[in-house]
């Protein structure tokens, strides 16, 4: 029983972190039709900023602020240089351009910080929690807690303030959106900011415990991406019950089966679900008019 | 001349004659060397462009393919004794069995489901590749026996880059003769809208199947290729990477387009060994100019360059 409980704590640990990488992508797609690749690199370059700000002498809280503040600027950039321009592309077309972003921002990131793997102290020491029979990391109740609390205010925010009715309408239509006076531009570029910002905290929290390192970005892109599809695509409560579970799945396959297979499960059963249900967990099955 | 140049095997002969060319210009062995890696790649690429560009099935798992050939001519002579070149058909038949009982249920899925389950596939091939080293030498892989066709051992860059060619060119007539075939018109038609063509009669589900089968039989052979070129082969030859540098290779080098897969391998092929001279900085520029590439040819660098050729041309 302690070791199901051990399991399962790191299984929403990793799942929470997979969970706020999917929201990125789903609130980008939300806003755009775009899948963007480059959502780990947002991970990376918030847990290695951190790193490196505090360093260079910075306090832990103001590293992490900066870190976040210049993900934020990145996030914006990638949509003002290289996504914009392109508009009109065919969705292909766009993907390479964010995995184009996501190469070129390793290889800067190689070059401004360096090749190794780094890590944070955590934010209540490293003494572990008991809890029956368990043993958890202060840091993970860290991770959970800040995982649901932006989960809590983005749904607040998308459902309570005119930006974030704005952001449903240009999803639902973005021609109409505009029609109404939404401006569908900025929308985007907020979509990609706030998918960017998610994606450093996502970044900073979960150092302490997984460690980082310039290419850190690429398995929790593609990790994310398939708990974004495994929810469905462009749902958020999707893209948080498909985080959980691809943690949860890992943690226990790694746990029972075999650690050297948990990706392979975890992707088994993702192949499972899509076949049983092609639309994804919370998604809606698209109807082709004709 | 202007029968000539209509013809669909146009193509075809300007490649054939650059690259019959092209080694009087070779100042060494490496040359040989990255000609030949152009040419397997742009096999696979061809193949993957048939699924993607002509079909519209995007396939993030191709790799997967690629890592049956390549383990197949490693682990056939090595511990079944066949010889290399029955392994590379066993890998290649292999590879066309997995993708008929892979691709009959994932091919229903549509967009980014498919992406995502094809990735799955492909990650799955390389777990079990460099977990069983019993068989595959786990994640530091295994050596590759050299290709031996009757008592000739096939070795040397110059050797290979003719025989990578030749297979090279084969690949882009068998695949120009399929776009014209009533199968190939019947994937344009699904490419373009799958409802209407279903309502016109074409077996979508059979057609699709039937080009994944044939993609990834072409990434088989060009695997089987890469790993008897090198004489090694590890896990990574499978990996999420190499899927997304095929993609990329169909992609920039334009959907749809043979002579664009060739030029698209081109491009990353030797585009990496151009900037190494740039040393630290080579991933950043790479990135760049792949963002650059699809930001002002964004229909794939042959498609775009034949369009402004034609606009000026008026």
């Amino acid at each position: 029983m302690a070791e199901l409980l051990q399991f399962v704590f790191s299984g929403l640990t990793v799942g929470a972190i997979y969970a706020l990488v999917a929201l990125g992508f789903t609130l980008i797609y939300k806003a755009s039709d775009i899948i963007n690749f480059a959502q780990g690199e947002f991970v990376m370059l918030g847990g290695m900023i951190t790193v490196f700000a505090a360093q260079a002498g910075l306090p832990l809280p103001v590293a992490a602020l900066l870190a976040i503040f210049l993900t934020t600027a990145v996030g914006l950039a990638l949509h003002r240089f290289a996504v914009a321009p392109a508009r009109g592309a065919t969705p292909v077309a766009l993907i390479m351009i964010t995995i184009g972003a996501s190469i070129f921002l390793r290889g800067v990131a190689q070059i401004v910080f360096d090749k190794r793997f780094h890590s944070l102290p955590s934010l209540f020491g490293g003494d572990p929690i008991k809890i029956g029979g368990a043993a958890i990391l202060p840091q993970s109740l860290v991770v959970l807690a800040s995982a649901s609390i932006i989960v809590l205010v983005l749904w607040l925010f998308i459902d309570r303030t005119m930006l974030g009715k704005a952001v449903i309408a240009t999803a639902a239509n973005r021609l109409a959106a505009r029609l109404i006076g939404v401006d569908t531009r900025s929308i985007v570029d907020f979509s990609f900011a706030v998918s960017a910002a998610i994606g450093a905290i996502a970044g900073i929290l979960i150092t302490p415990i997984a460690l980082t390192s310039y290419d850190a970005g690429t398995l929790l892109a593609l990790k994310g991406f398939a708990a974004a599809m495994l929810g469905g695509i462009g749902s958020a409560p999707g893209a948080v019950v498909g985080g959980l579970m691809i943690g949860m799945i890992e943690a226990l396959s790694a746990g029972y089966i075999s650690s050297n297979y948990k990706d392979a499960v975890a992707f088994l059963i993702i192949l499972v679900v899509l076949i049983f249900i092609p639309q994804g967990l919370f998604g809606r099955a698209k109807v082709e008019r004709v | 001349m202007r029968a000539l140049l209509e013809t669909r095997l146009l193509p075809a002969i300007a490649v054939a004659a650059i690259v019959i060319v092209l080694p009087w210009f070779f100042p060494s062995m490496f040359y040989y060397r990255i000609g030949t890696l152009v040419f397997i790649y742009a096999l696979a690429v061809v193949g993957l462009n048939l699924l993607m560009g002509f079909a519209g099935q995007v396939s993030l798992g191709h790799a997967g393919f690629l890592g049956i050939g390549a383990y197949s001519v490693a682990i056939g002579p090595t511990y079944l004794g066949m010889p290399s070149w029955l392994s590379l058909f066993a890998g290649a038949a292999l590879s066309g069995i997995v993708a008929f009982l892979v691709g009959r249920p994932i091919l229903r899925l549509k967009g980014h489901y498919l992406a995502v389950a094809t990735l799955g596939f492909g990650l799955l091939v390389a777990i079990v590749l460099s977990n069983e080293a019993g068989w595959t030498g786990g994640p530091d892989g295994m050596t590759v026996p050299k290709l031996t066709l009757f008592d000739w051992s096939v070795r040397g860059s110059d050797t290979w880059y003719w025989i990578a060619c030749a297979t090279c060119v084969l690949g882009f007539v068998l695949a120009l003769n399929l776009m014209h075939s009533p199968t190939g018109r019947s994937l344009q038609a699904i490419h373009d809208s799958e409802i209407a063509s279903l309502v016109l009669g074409v077996d979508v589900a059979s057609k699709k199947l039937t080009i994944f089968i044939i993609s990834a039989i072409y990434a088989s052979v060009a695997g089987s290729y890469l790993a008897l070129f090198n004489g090694h082969v590890t896990p990574d030859v499978a990996g999420f990477l190499r899927s997304i540098e095929l993609v990329a290779m169909v992609v920039l080098g334009g959907m749809g387009s043979i002579v664009g897969s060739l030029v698209g391998a081109i491009v990353l092929v030797v585009l990496p060994q151009v900037l190494t001279v740039f040393h630290e900085y080579e991933q950043a520029l790479l990135g760049l100019i792949v963002m650059v590439f699809m930001i002002f040819l964004r229909r794939g660098i042959v498609p775009s360059l034949v369009a402004m050729l034609k606009g000026w041309r008026k």
